[in-house]
């Protein structure tokens, strides 16, 4: 009779411990899908027609203070009529928004390079998409560290 | 609160051909609406939505701007000066307030 009070509790506690592997599966996949936000806005933007190039991102590797980092970016182009930046937008992927700017460019401006201060809410990935003339896109990202985040509350 | 005010630096005079860079500050909150005043009430969100530079009547830059952008906006972009003109500058704020600033170049 022990004996098969013995069992139950074992075949229970098997079942429990299944269950918890499954619902913390599910955790670190909810966790996973979380920080695609950026991603997402990139393939909604680019139709998934995007490639991963080395574009000159500059932002630092720890920012102390969240609250304003500095970021800039230099994009090779020769800006003619005929090649030149359409549009950069700038994605983080840790920002309670994962959009955080866009700029529109010229071929007046010479040179596709630009300076802005943002806010980082805690360590992540900063993305940089660039879409050309004709139709293209490129992108990069850029981890930063951040010791003090800077979105409020 | 202090007064929004718009800065910019623009070189007065450029050769033709060169690359110069514009370099431009407001003075704004940039409330995200997601932080709290001193007696924790959340403080509605209020930014600069969009900044725009004309060169003589001619787009040449804009940014549209998110809650994610710091306070005191600031931003710097290059220009390739060929003519001498004017740069006019458009910051519009979430409640539709537009503050504007103008500066010369002399191009030679």
């Amino acid at each position: 009779m022990k004996q098969q009070k013995m069992k139950i509790i074992s075949r229970r506690s098997i079942l429990l411990l299944m269950g918890g592997v499954a619902s913390s599966a599910l955790f670190t996949k909810f966790a996973m899908a979380k920080p695609n936000l950026a991603l997402q806005k990139i393939k909604e933007i680019s139709k998934s027609k995007v490639e991963e190039v080395d574009l000159f991102l500059d932002v630092p590797e720890i920012a102390e203070n969240g609250n304003q980092v500095k970021v800039s970016f230099d994009i090779d182009s020769p800006m003619t009529k005929d090649d030149f930046v359409r549009t950069v937008y700038l994605l983080a992927d840790g920002n309670p928004a994962p959009n955080v700017a866009k700029f529109s460019f010229t071929t007046d401006m010479g040179v596709c390079s630009a300076t802005t201060r943002m806010r980082l809410s805690k360590t992540q990935n900063v993305y940089l998409l660039a879409e050309y003339n004709n139709g293209k896109f490129a992108m990069t990202k850029s981890k930063v560290k951040v010791t003090i985040g800077g979105c409020g509350g | 609160m202090s007064k929004i005010k718009p800065r910019g630096k623009v070189p007065k005079k450029a050769a033709i051909d060169e690359i110069i860079e514009i370099k431009t500050l407001i003075r704004h909150p940039m409330h995200s609406g997601r932080m709290k005043d001193k007696d924790g009430k959340n403080i509605p969100k209020r930014i600069i939505n969009k900044f725009l530079v004309k060169f003589n009547g001619k787009q040449v830059f804009g940014m549209d701007l998110e809650p994610s952008i710091s306070t005191n906006p600031y931003i710097a972009f290059p220009f390739k000066a060929k003519k001498s003109g004017t740069f006019d500058f458009e910051w519009t704020d979430d409640n539709g307030e537009k503050y504007t600033m103008s500066r010369k170049m002399d191009v030679s």
